[in-house]
């Protein structure tokens, strides 16, 4: 007996011992083959590196005002032209990519832990706990978005908030508003893995609530949480830009992308000084296609059942 | 009866059928309908029938991985329905089920050796530093190179799987086994090396089985009693040679001369089943079999048949035997 057993991993055994593989490792192989997902992380990279960086290499500080330079358009000293009050435009874009981006990955992480905690909870326990979480995602999402931030953007400007605490109550609502979709949508996932046969199996072997959760649900639940994260970070520069655009989110001088374009929201700048608002806008646009572009690269990438 | 393991007492296993506006119950399908049997230490019972026939709801169900409607399931004493939480937890050790796809039943995500020893971890059978080398043990026991052990279940062909299908259910030593179809998924080269596994396992661990297969060539190669399941009701129980020797319920008739024989040229007697299966949400009455037994009779129709014990250890459920 002991030969047949001996026999059959003689038979088994390739030529080469193979490398200890990583799912990980493999995904980002796969993502690499994929040309668009691989440009929009590029340009993301670049980005960030100009906007945390580049500020420390500008002669300019970001809220000097030069009463000289009003409104000048792209030169040699000021590639970007100044605005109205004669700030260096580059140097306020730059700082308020790192603001924007900030908002961005902290209201996406906040809004992503909060959705999975609670599609999670409510996934696999169901019953009660699922109602409670639920019924709370469902009145949330019947309040639309957009005037919901409005109104607590004005409560925010009657209570005279400290513009700096504004960024980080930004960032709170946005993910208040964020985490029921994807709470839904890990909720979803939850029911369905949770009646899969290896679940099945988990329970055969008699494993603890703990080791199902955190061992076989929620590492199957990590690629879709990733994909999403992603795109919502976009979605939150977007509507912290918007915010700020109307002037609820962050407010001047600390400088975003939405609060420049802003500024610039006159017929007089929108006609005569395209570069008080095209700057901001392209940086807005092109983040924003960027993160998109490589969320749709990692779903597919993250698959493992997926063939390179 | 102190030998044995496993007793199976009028097991019943009903879905509720909800419709109207209102969802109400307005039936049952009856998957498993008054199951009654008992498996002996150190046995292979298998559980033959058609797709559809109830057997993997009556191993699963013994298992608990579905609540019973009825009846008793006793194992080495212990009635598994009637546990909470964690006793039940305490007792999945003992016994352990090998799923039929081996590809579904193994997370994509954990490494197979994660995957083998987590349990022993779980249950506090090993120290942390011992579980890897049981598992490479056991592994190789099962015939899977060690070297695999870092590997995703993507990355193994289906035989492997099974392999680590089977690795993983005698991982904390157990004393019964329910196996579900283990090799139908299986192409037959390979089905010949996983039922000489399972018989090397049991003649080295003393195991026991619950073997549920359609195919009763592999029962026959590796069952010592075997019950003949149709439409959620057992029709026949017998030991294997006596079975099929001589088969008494029609329906066990029909199913054996279905077999191929390996002797060519030498005819055998066909008995060709007209039509499906009937339905287990509305069964005919009587007799189960009777809308396809070719030798149905009046009381077929009206009075189910007992199912009883017509001389040692043989239990058949008909009017005409």
């Amino acid at each position: 007996m002991a030969s047949t057993v001996s026999e059959i991993a003689e038979v088994t055994r390739p030529e080469q011992v193979a490398l200890r593989s990583s799912l990980w490792h493999e995904a980002f192989l796969r993502l690499k083959k994929k040309r668009l997902a691989m440009v929009g992380l590029v340009f993301l990279l670049v980005m960030a590196a100009v906007c945390f960086i580049g500020p420390f290499f500008s002669p300019y500080a970001s809220g000097k005002i030069n009463t000289a330079m009003i409104n000048k358009p792209p030169s040699f000293s000021h590639w970007l032209g100044t605005d109205s009050l004669g700030r260096d435009i580059l140097t306020r874009l730059m700082q308020a990519g790192r603001i924007s981006l900030t908002v961005g990955i902290a209201s996406m992480v906040l809004s992503v832990s909060i959705g999975a905690l609670l599609g999670a909870l409510a996934g696999f326990y169901r019953g009660w706990v699922d109602q409670v979480i639920m019924r709370v995602a469902d009145v949330l999402m019947t309040i639309p978005g957009l005037p919901l931030l409005f109104i607590m953007g004005a409560v925010l400007s009657e209570w005279k908030i400290p513009t700096d605490y504004r960024i980080y109550i930004v960032m709170v609502m946005l993910s208040l508003i964020g985490w029921p979709g994807l709470a839904r949508m890990v909720r979803s996932q939850m029911l369905t893995l949770r009646e899969s046969e290896f679940m099945q199996a988990a329970e055969v072997l008699g494993l603890r609530d703990r080791r199902k959760l955190f061992f076989h649900l929620l590492p199957n639940l990590t690629p879709l949480l990733i994909v999403v994260a992603t795109l919502n970070v976009g979605g939150a520069i977007l509507s912290e830009s918007v915010l700020s655009y109307f002037g609820l989110g962050v407010v001047p001088p600390t400088p975003t992308w939405g609060n420049m374009m802003d500024a610039a929201n006159t017929l007089i700048d929108f006609q005569k000084r395209p570069w008080l608002w095209v700057p901001p806008g392209i940086a807005i646009f092109a983040t924003v296609i960027s993160i998109n572009l490589l969320g749709d690269g990692l779903r597919d990438a993250l698959d493992p059942k997926q063939k390179r | 009866m102190e030998n044995n393991l496993l007793e199976v007492h009028r097991l019943k296993k009903y879905y509720p059928i909800t419709g109207g506006l209102l969802g109400r119950t307005i039936g049952h399908v009856k998957a498993v309908d008054d199951v009654s049997f008992s498996i002996q230490k150190g046995e292979t019972f298998g559980l033959v029938g058609e797709s559809g026939s109830g057997k993997s709801t009556t191993g699963r169900t013994i298992l608990r991985l579905l609540e019973k409607t009825e009846g008793e399931v006793r194992f080495q004493g212990i009635d598994v329905h009637a546990l909470n939480r964690q006793e039940l937890r305490a007792l999945r050790p003992r016994m352990q089920y090998i799923f039929q796809d081996p590809y579904s039943s193994l997370n994509p995500r954990v490494r197979i050796g994660e995957a083998l020893g987590e349990a022993l971890l779980d249950h506090g059978l090993l120290p942390q530093a011992e579980v890897r080398e049981r598992v490479l043990e056991v592994m190789a026991l099962c015939g899977l190179a060690t070297y695999h052990v870092d590997r995703y279940p993507h990355e193994f062909s289906g035989g492997q799987r099974q392999r680590i299908g089977i690795a993983r259910a005698i991982m904390m030593n157990p004393d019964f086994i329910v196996a579900d179809e283990p090799v139908s998924a299986l192409d037959v080269s390979i089905q010949a090396q996983i039922i000489n596994l399972f018989a090397e396992l049991q003649e080295q661990r003393k195991l026991t089985y619950l073997f549920i297969s359609h195919d009763l060539s592999v029962v026959e190669h590796l069952c010592t009693r075997i019950g003949v399941m149709y439409l959620g009701s057992l029709l026949e129980l017998a030991p294997r040679d006596e079975l099929f020797l001589e088969p008494l319920h029609p329906y066990t008739k029909a199913l054996l001369s279905s077999v191929p024989l390996p002797i060519p040229k030498k005819k055998r007697e066909r008995i060709v089943l007209q039509g499906d299966m009937p339905s287990p949400a509305n069964p005919p009455t009587g007799c189960k079999f009777h809308t396809r037994c070719p030798y149905v009779k009046d009381i077929c129709r009206q009075e189910v048949p007992a199912f009883r014990e017509v001389s040692t250890d043989r239990f058949v459920a008909c009017h005409l035997v």
